[in-house]
């Protein structure tokens, strides 16, 4: 007998295309859930043969939220092929344009696609559940997302000389151009007002944290590990550094992994279901070695930030969880708030540094390795770059992990957790379907740079019987 | 010796210029734009690209205005609705054979069949793509030819023949699966002839043939043929 499904498709309010099925046992109670990605790309595929240099460029294509992620993973395998330590101020310049990456891509989530549902209510009427909504109902709050993203972007602007995709100033061996007196002046002017936005927010969040006791306790609450890099000491790291396995019980699995050994530790499974592929650690196999990426991730795994601010919140953040590890999907979105007040200290840093203004951030060379791996945390998490070439520097064979793959096993459990618990299909509700997807964007998950109307995406579940009669159906 | 001259009207202007000019290079002259992409001065014309199409008064077909002499009395349009279209037709197909990709390439934003798709306001291109996967070849030390990106202007191989007088570059092939070859179809590395004066790349219109990792804004020079020619004469 063919199950019945209820398919919530597309999944609104994400980056990119996606969707999620939802199984119903004979007497209707959720058996499973499965999200669906159902795009096809294929970047490793047409960049065979390309010339090595294009790779920052070609890859940073598969989105227009994180470009800068991926361009620096892939100047990193770049670097490597070429095999040079570039000048320390193009490290200084990609660091801190990937800081602004991260600033508005976590703003862009927090205020423009989640923050209509915990302030709005994931029940409240979804043609005003969206940032329009949420300008209407907290104008000030609006607006201040609104510039927080808006900074971000500037730092991107000024670093690299444009918004999005400003791609051919990433280059093997460092950077094309050096960051300008008058800019860097531009960004420490407006760097207290963003730095005052991101306190106030999360001064905000926490006040209301315990109205979200629900959501915390039901939106993908359960134990994974987590990965992410961390610098030297353990410290918060999105650039560089080496990668850290925590357990569930907040002992470190597997500490100072080379990335460039990435694939002794990480496999990769695929499923007929979806175009995403399922890594997962190789020592505990697939899929039980299922682990988590991205901001969470990367608060669970780090001992401290480096930044006196965003240390003080981390030690607090620290306490939700057992031995400081927190395991509520949910506090994803606590945990980039965190994130974006330390990369705001982070760009002070970097802008105030006397080397981040020389003019030497370019150390040209050819390709003389044959093979490059370049790591970098996106907003989202653990980025992998890796690349084949052959003696002209033609790519011959080229990997690449996104950042929200590694999430892949962990969204399946945190929406089957979530459908269990809401969803009621004798009589469909918006709101629990909305809560479905409420938990993928707690991951925020990025799964290409295709675009989406927000909060205006037509949505249609259907809730089909075996006998293929429709039961049910709510259209938004 | 005396020098002929003809009269003819190049669209409302009244124009007197020596005979055995083509329409092309007398519309240039006189600072009238005609669309253009194989045409370079001081090279052999082949009107391989067909977008400097003009219509000739009393005459049904239409004429490669880079490869068309003027003559007396002669009446050309050069922006007719029916030239317009068929241009844009023409940037379509040469977009449509290969990969082109501009945000990508090394030529973006100073690529001539970028610019010319900009101007005549061919904003997506109606026949289906081939998206074919062409040789890369970045054997040289510093020169790359993307057969990806190539128009087959044949730019490249009359300045290597004409100007240089090294004639390293060539066709095979023919039609659209034509590629540039490099000596006898040899890897760029392997090409005794090849002097690397780089004048390929500085006339390329498009990214087909450019210096690795310099700016294609400092390579460029499509002056370098009547340049060179001009020196010649003195």
């Amino acid at each position: 007998m063919n199950p019945k499904v209820i398919t919530i498709n597309p999944i609104t309010r994400i980056e990119g295309h996606a969707k999620v099925s939802i199984f119903l046992n004979d007497d209707d109670s959720v058996r499973d859930a499965r999200f669906q990605v159902i795009d096809f790309r294929g970047f490793e595929k047409f960049c065979d043969g390309r010339p090595f240099y294009e790779m920052p460029s070609i890859t940073a294509r598969a989105c227009g939220i994180c470009p800068v992620s991926h361009m620096l993973a892939s100047a990193q395998a770049c670097d490597e092929l070429v095999n040079v330590n570039i000048p320390r101020t193009a490290t200084l310049l990609r660091r801190l344009m990937h800081m602004g990456q991260l600033i508005q891509s976590h703003a862009l989530n927090f205020f423009h696609l989640s923050s209509p549902d915990f302030l709005l209510g994931m029940d409240s009427d979804p043609a005003k559940r969206n940032i329009l909504g949420i300008a209407a109902e907290y104008p000030d709050l609006a607006r201040k997302g609104i510039r927080l993203r808006k900074f971000g972007q500037e730092v991107i602007e000024n670093v690299a000389g444009k918004r999005i995709h400003s791609s051919d100033w990433i280059v093997p061996g460092g950077v094309k151009t050096p960051l300008a007196k008058e800019k860097a002046d531009y960004l420490k002017h407006n760097l207290p007002e963003a730095l005052k936005v991101t306190q106030e927010t999360l001064a905000m969040w926490k006040n209301y944290l315990p109205k979200f006791e629900e959501d915390v306790e039901n939106l993908g609450n359960f134990s994974s590990h987590y990965m992410g890099l961390v610098t030297d000491n353990g410290g918060l790291e999105h650039y560089s550094g080496t990668l850290r396995v925590v357990a569930p019980d907040g002992s470190i699995m597997a500490d100072h992994i080379d990335p460039k050994k990435y694939y002794e530790h990480i496999g990769e499974a695929s499923e007929d279901w979806s175009y995403m592929k399922f890594p997962y650690l190789k020592k505990l196999g697939y899929p039980n070695g299922f682990y988590r990426v991205g901001a969470l991730a990367r608060l669970n795994v780090a001992s401290h930030c480096g930044t006196p601010l965003a240390d003080k919140e981390l030690k607090e953040f620290k306490k939700l969880g057992k031995k400081g590890v927190v395991q509520s999907t949910f506090h994803y979105h606590y945990a980039r708030l965190i994130e974006t007040l330390y990369c705001i200290e982070h760009a002070k840093d970097i802008l105030e540094d006397p080397e981040v203004l020389s003019d030497r951030v370019w150390a040209k060379a050819s390709v003389s390795n044959s093979e490059g791996i370049g790591v970098a945390e996106a907003p989202r998490g653990t980025l992998i770059h890796h690349y084949r070439v052959d003696k002209d520097g033609l790519i011959t064979w080229n990997n690449m992990i996104i950042a929200t793959e590694h999430n892949n096993i962990a969204f399946n459990k945190a929406v089957t957790q979530v459908a269990k618990k809401y969803v009621k299909a004798q009589k469909l509700q918006e709101g629990m379907l909305n809560r479905v997807e409420a938990v993928i964007r707690a991951f925020d998950p990025c799964l290409s740079c295709a675009t989406h109307a927000v909060g205006s995406m037509p949505l249609e579940v259907q809730m089909v019987n075996s006998e293929g009669k429709l039961v049910d159906r709510i259209v938004r | 010796m005396t020098t002929k001259t003809v009269s003819l009207k190049i669209d409302e202007h009244e124009i007197t210029a020596q005979e055995g000019k083509s329409i092309l290079e007398t519309a240039i002259e006189n600072g009238i734009d005609i669309p253009h992409l194989c045409f370079l001065a001081g090279l052999t014309k082949t009107g391989a690209c067909r977008l400097c199409i003009v219509e000739l008064k009393g005459q049904a077909k239409l004429f490669a205005s880079c490869s068309t002499p003027i003559s007396d009395g002669m009446e050309v349009i050069t922006n007719s609705e029916k030239l317009k279209a068929y241009r844009k037709n023409t940037i379509q197909l040469l977009l449509s054979e290969r990969t082109h990709v501009c945000s990508v390439c090394v030529a973006n934003k100073n690529c001539e069949l970028q610019a010319l798709a900009d101007k005549l306001g061919v904003e997506h291109v109606a026949f289906e793509r081939e998206w074919t996967s062409e040789n890369v070849d970045s054997s040289h030390p510093f020169l790359v030819i993307d057969r990806n990106r190539c128009i087959l202007c044949t730019r490249c191989v009359r300045v290597c023949d004409e100007i240089e007088g090294v004639h390293a570059l060539d066709l095979k092939l023919r039609g659209k699966d034509s590629q540039i070859i490099v000596d006898f179809d040899d890897s760029w590395d392997k090409a005794a002839s090849c002097t690397s004066c780089r004048k390929c790349a500085k006339v390329c219109p498009v990214g087909a043939i450019y210096v690795e990792g310099e700016p294609l804004s400092e390579t460029k020079d499509t002056g370098i043929a009547d340049f060179v020619l001009s020196r010649r004469k003195k």
